[in-house]
């Protein structure tokens, strides 16, 4: 009797979920969404510290404990990150959950009554969360170690393929074994994470940076699964319906990522980018030219129309607050001054939006790639600052380009195009960008925010 | 098979919801604007944080002088606060900024 009633709750805690996922796929209603979410979330925690077990010991102090550190843990972390930082943070939030896939899977194998046959869909579900979890955390930390900069894109295993495929077949022997066993040995258990631990590992290395976002994704949708499957192993429809709806929206954000890259998931998870060879035109002998602040304020300043391309260079400078006082005051001179958005820039998906957003840039000024295309023909100057990849004519000319087919954003309609570089080095998929030497192309050298600051000083004079 | 028949027959009901959550966790974000992909990511990664409720369920049967299961569960539900609660928090973070905006304008 009283158990229906707080399924009756679960359900309502459900519902939340998918009202709060539904509003935020919209941006007017978002931010909204988000906290009917947590609301639902804490409905669901509320009801499962109450939830009559039947043979319950509760240790509540426990509960409480672990849940009052974590929060303070998380909220700390949540305020101190920068919101460059973001893609990393989600990263490592997303490998934690996974590692509590990995805990909860894990116990409940120890738990299991001695002597009943493990050849059962429980057990099986129990192994497969276990598997899931693992890969969730360590392929998660990885994924933050690469964004974080301390884990390098040259760090990889030798023969990546050849490894994950033996070690998958690892698994799949180990969960076959397990089951198969008369008696449930815990020691078979941590063998099974020891090599799923290991799998996760190496299967985020050898995919290179640039196809982060993607992987991030993927592992997210990975989490929800675990948590789907730690549902069906204590018969919990909360877990199970909020593990699915993530690991199926996971499933298509990761998609849709993957086209706005024009390329096959399976491609990103081969590691395609980092592998490519050398930079296309090396050794030959190429000139770029260089533009001074103070030329390049005057031309800003007499010109009709200016677009920006940021890029995850603007990202590290942080250098979005300056670059929307620059254009405050072009702004004031007349000038027509536009973000032009391309949905791969930044480490992210969405990332310069949000960057631009926290700068307070009105929101009509970042035109979407194709819209952004047609109004580069008019442009007088582009300035891409800190992009290399998304403005990379490779993709469109160059079939022998590893980036050959990605929609990039065609700066070289543009009469003039300034890039602010901090050097020559090559972006995250490592090829030298033939923009860089071209006809109407002049490189500002230096860190951006710098860069963006000298140039104000001398629109300001001018 | 036998164990696969019983498997099924015995969660028949949560197969279904199964089946049901995935359309339905299709349909809603079908049709995302890139500009909300990274918020988008980081709200759904903070609802997966909801195998906190097993670690608690754990928990909760464990024997009182069970450390090895107390430990791991607190564990379990530490990290996975973390991410529930670290993930809306950041979520909103994000969020807030396009709302501010919009007020201004």
């Amino acid at each position: 009797m009283t158990t229906s009633v707080y399924d009756f709750l679960y359900l309502i805690s459900i519902i939340l979920f998918i009202i709060g996922l539904k509003r935020l796929s919209s941006p007017d209603t978002a931010r909204n969404g988000n906290l009917v979410a947590a609301g639902g979330m804490g409905l669901a925690i509320i009801i499962s510290l109450v939830y009559p077990l039947g043979v319950e010991q509760n240790n509540y102090g426990w509960v409480a404990g672990g849940i009052v550190l974590g929060s303070v843990v998380g909220i700390t972390a949540a305020k101190k990150v920068q919101m460059t930082a973001m893609p990393e943070m989600v990263s490592l939030f997303n490998g934690l959950g996974g590692a509590c896939a990995l805990l909860v899977s894990l116990v409940e194998f120890y738990n299991y009554p001695e002597g009943v046959s493990l050849l059962n869909g429980q057990i099986f579900t129990t192994l497969f969360a276990l598997f899931i979890g693992s890969i969730s955390f360590t392929g998660s930390l990885v994924a933050y170690g690469k964004l974080q900069g301390f884990l390098r894109d040259s760090l990889t295993v030798p023969y990546p393929r050849i490894v994950n495929a033996l070690l998958l077949v690892a698994v799949i022997g180990l969960i076959i074994y397990i089951m198969i066993m008369p008696t449930a040995d815990f020691n078979w258990a941590l063998i099974l994470m020891a090599v799923s631990l290991i799998y996760g590992i190496t299967f985020v290395t050898p995919i290179g940076g640039g196809d982060m976002p993607v992987v991030i994704s993927l592992l997210n949708s990975f989490t929800g699964i675990g948590a789907a499957l730690a549902g069906l192993i204590y018969n919990n429809q909360v877990m199970l319906v909020g593990g699915i709806l993530v690991g199926a929206s996971g499933t298509i954000l990761t998609i849709l990522m993957c086209q706005a890259m024009n390329r096959s998931l399976f491609n990103v998870i081969i590691g395609g980018f980092s592998s490519s060879g050398g930079p296309a035109g090396e050794g030959r002998e190429q000139i770029v030219k260089e533009v001074s602040p103070s030329d390049l304020a005057i031309e800003l300043k007499y010109s009709s129309k200016v677009m920006v391309v940021p890029g995850y260079g603007m990202a590290v400078a942080q250098a979005q607050h300056t670059v929307h006082e620059l254009e405050s005051m072009l702004e004031e001179e007349g000038v027509d001054f536009k973000y032009a958005i391309h949905p791969v820039a930044g480490r992210m998906p969405g990332h310069m939006n949000v960057l631009l957003a926290e700068a307070d840039v009105p929101y009509p000024k970042l035109l979407e790639l194709e819209e952004a295309n047609k109004e580069l023909t008019t442009t007088d100057v582009v300035l891409v600052i800190g992009a290399n990849d998304v403005v990379n004519p490779a993709a469109k000319d160059d079939p022998s380009s590893p980036i050959h087919g990605m929609p990039i954003l065609e700066v070289e309609k543009a009469k003039s195009v300034i890039v602010l570089k901090r050097s020559m080095s090559t972006g995250y998929a490592g090829i030298q960008n033939q923009l860089f030497f071209g006809e109407k192309t002049r490189m500002l050298f230096g860190d951006a925010k710098a860069s963006i600051n000298k140039l104000k000083e001398e629109v300001d004079q001018a | 098979m036998d164990a696969l028949i019983t498997f099924i027959s015995e969660n028949l009901l949560m197969i279904y919801i199964l089946v049901f959550a995935i359309f339905l966790g299709t349909e809603v974000i079908s049709k995302v604007p890139t500009v909300l992909h990274t918020p988008l990511m980081s709200g759904a990664n903070a609802i997966s944080g909801v195998v906190i409720i097993g670690a608690i369920i754990l928990i909760r049967q464990a024997d009182p002088t069970n450390y090895f299961i107390l430990i791991l569960g607190f564990l379990g539900i530490a990290l996975a606060s973390i991410n529930v609660v670290g993930g809306y928090a950041v979520t909103d973070r994000m969020l807030d900024m396009f709302k501010n905006k919009k007020k201004k304008k």
